[in-house]
């Protein structure tokens, strides 16, 4: 499904990952935990081949991300899902608009988005919002619409880089369930995140990078005491009482 | 993109219509080079013309005869050419023929060579020639026969003028090509700012699996409409400059200097043709040209 073998990606002096080797199999749910600068976002950045490794190979399905010409990153990238911690929705986009978008990216017919994004509307709850703006919607009704977005094609996998950064604890919980719900129709999902509550809630498989490196990969707990967590406050608040 | 055409038709109306200033800016300039190139075309057209149309006096020699020189002399003269191999025809034209035609050449101001008072014109013979080589002959020998008091040849001037106007069209290609890629950098910078504008949607087009292609096509569309626009106002304004400018100079002077001039119906279609094809060129080239940074990843 995703593959990292001994990959290493250095920014100049900067380790991003050092020999990392990874598999994630198909319909897994996966956490990329470790303190910020670690690596966590180079791995993403590999995956969606923004970045080349130095060293090493990354597949995705059958595609080997290293290897393919720049033309075809655009197909590459329509494999895999991506929603991020600010959305980064269209503004200019109805909700129903921006998950059209997507689907209009590769050709679908409009019979087709007419059938599709209302199903995947009504998959995210956010149905009853589809012709609102994003700037209309709560941070956690956005964070549904770039899910729905990302996931209207059918990929493969589902990245989802710290989707709850921006959320309020309730509001983050909702959006696991959400994750959750779309893992168990089958698509494999990797979420990169600090949240150690939501990590230690949810019971997943973790992989912990630490100065590049893979220092774990186990399911179970967050398993790190370190400043990052100190962010989560708020979430900790609700999940440790 | 082609299949998508009318998403990024639709696309590219949208971007104009926020950015109606821009879009203004971006058809003045390229009006306004346009019209510059236009002025340009316009003249080494009718340049080339005129050049045209002098050169084809060269296959012909004019012997202008003495005053009172015997008609009979002159036919002989004139059938002594025609036996001459290269001679294809020989024609007399007497004072009075001469005169007639002029008169006709003057149109209406015709009636002012009546005040003359007299025929200032001479009897001549003209003398075809199948090639330049025996014109050259014909004119350097005739000033030799008896009778024959001046000759009209256009050799020299035939040099002069095809080297006059080389020396205009290269001229005027190169402010042409210069003035094309200014063109392009005018609407590449002025893309580049509505690029500038949309740079985030487009890296979340991007991101979502967007083609190149499928970014730049509205914005391909765009530059090809800027392009459009600016080359219907610029045919136009060239067009109505050209009428201005001939009437203005009058069709009479014309006439009488016998200078030919370009048909305004012919130059329009084809600065149309022209200035459509390089207005798709600049804007299409334009708005490619300015992308290029903004689609690297």
């Amino acid at each position: 499904m995703i593959r990292f073998e001994n990959v290493t990606k250095r920014y100049g002096e900067n380790i991003g990952l050092e020999e990392a080797t990874i598999h994630i199999e198909k319909g897994d749910f996966v956490f990329l935990v470790g303190p910020s600068g670690a690596g966590k976002s180079t791995f993403i950045k590999l995956i969606l081949r923004e970045i080349k490794p130095e060293e090493g190979e990354i597949y995705l399905d059958d595609m080997c991300v290293t290897q393919i010409s720049n033309r075809e990153i655009p197909k590459l990238r329509r494999k895999a899902g991506i929603v991020f911690q600010d959305f980064r929705l269209l503004e200019k986009k109805t909700v129903y608009e921006n998950v059209a978008f997507a689907m209009e990216i590769i050709h679908k017919s409009r019979k087709e988005i007419r059938r599709q994004v209302p199903q995947i509307l009504s998959l995210v709850g956010i149905s009853d919002k589809a012709y609102n703006y994003p700037e209309e919607l709560s941070a956690g009704e956005q964070q549904r619409v770039a899910i729905a977005r990302a996931v209207v094609n059918n990929p493969t996998v589902l990245i989802a880089d710290e989707p709850t950064g921006n959320l309020d604890p309730a509001t983050a919980m909702d959006i696991m369930d959400l994750l959750n719900k779309i893992n168990r129709r089958g698509t494999t999902i990797v979420m990169v995140t600090h949240a150690k509550n939501i990590v230690d809630v949810m019971h997943k498989r973790v992989i912990a990078i630490q100065n590049g490196r893979i220092v774990r990969n186990e399911f179970g707990l967050y398993g790190y005491e370190h400043e990052e967590s100190l962010e989560d406050d708020t979430t900790e608040e609700v999940f440790y009482v | 993109m082609f299949s998508r055409l009318g998403y990024n038709i639709k696309q590219a109306f949208v971007q104009i219509n926020r950015n109606k200033a821009m879009t203004f800016t971006s058809v003045l300039a390229i009006t306004a080079m346009m019209l510059i190139l236009g002025v340009f075309f316009v003249a080494t057209i009718n340049i080339n013309l005129f050049a045209e149309v002098v050169k084809q006096d060269f296959d012909m020699v004019e012997l202008y005869m003495e005053e009172d020189f015997p008609l009979d002399s002159i036919k002989q003269i004139g059938t002594d050419y025609e036996s001459n191999e290269g001679v294809s025809k020989v024609e007399f034209r007497s004072k009075e023929d001469a005169l007639e035609i002029m008169k006709s050449r003057w149109g209406e101001n015709g009636y002012l060579l009546d005040n003359l008072g007299g025929n200032p014109l001479p009897d001549s013979l003209i003398i075809y020639v199948k090639n330049a080589e025996t014109a050259e002959t014909i004119a350097n020998e005739a000033l030799d026969i008896e009778g024959v008091e001046d000759i009209k040849y256009y050799q020299e001037t035939v040099d002069k003028l095809t080297k006059t106007t080389n020396f205009i069209q290269i001229a005027s290609l190169i402010v042409m090509l210069f003035l094309v890629l200014v063109s392009i950098v005018v609407v590449s910078n002025t893309i580049k700012l509505t690029v500038f504008a949309r740079a985030k949607e487009i890296r979340i087009m991007k991101y979502i699996g967007a083609t190149n292609w499928f970014v730049r096509g509205p914005f391909l569309i765009e530059g090809i409409i800027i392009g459009l626009i600016s080359a219907i106002v610029s045919t136009g304004l060239v067009a109505v400059i050209y009428d201005n400018i001939m009437s203005i100079i009058g069709a009479d002077i014309i006439r009488i200097l016998s200078v030919p001039i370009v048909p305004i119906e012919y130059l329009a279609i084809n600065l149309a043709i022209i200035f459509v094809a390089l207005g798709v060129g600049i804007g299409s080239c334009g708005s490619v040209i300015s992308m290029r940074r903004f689609l690297d990843k």
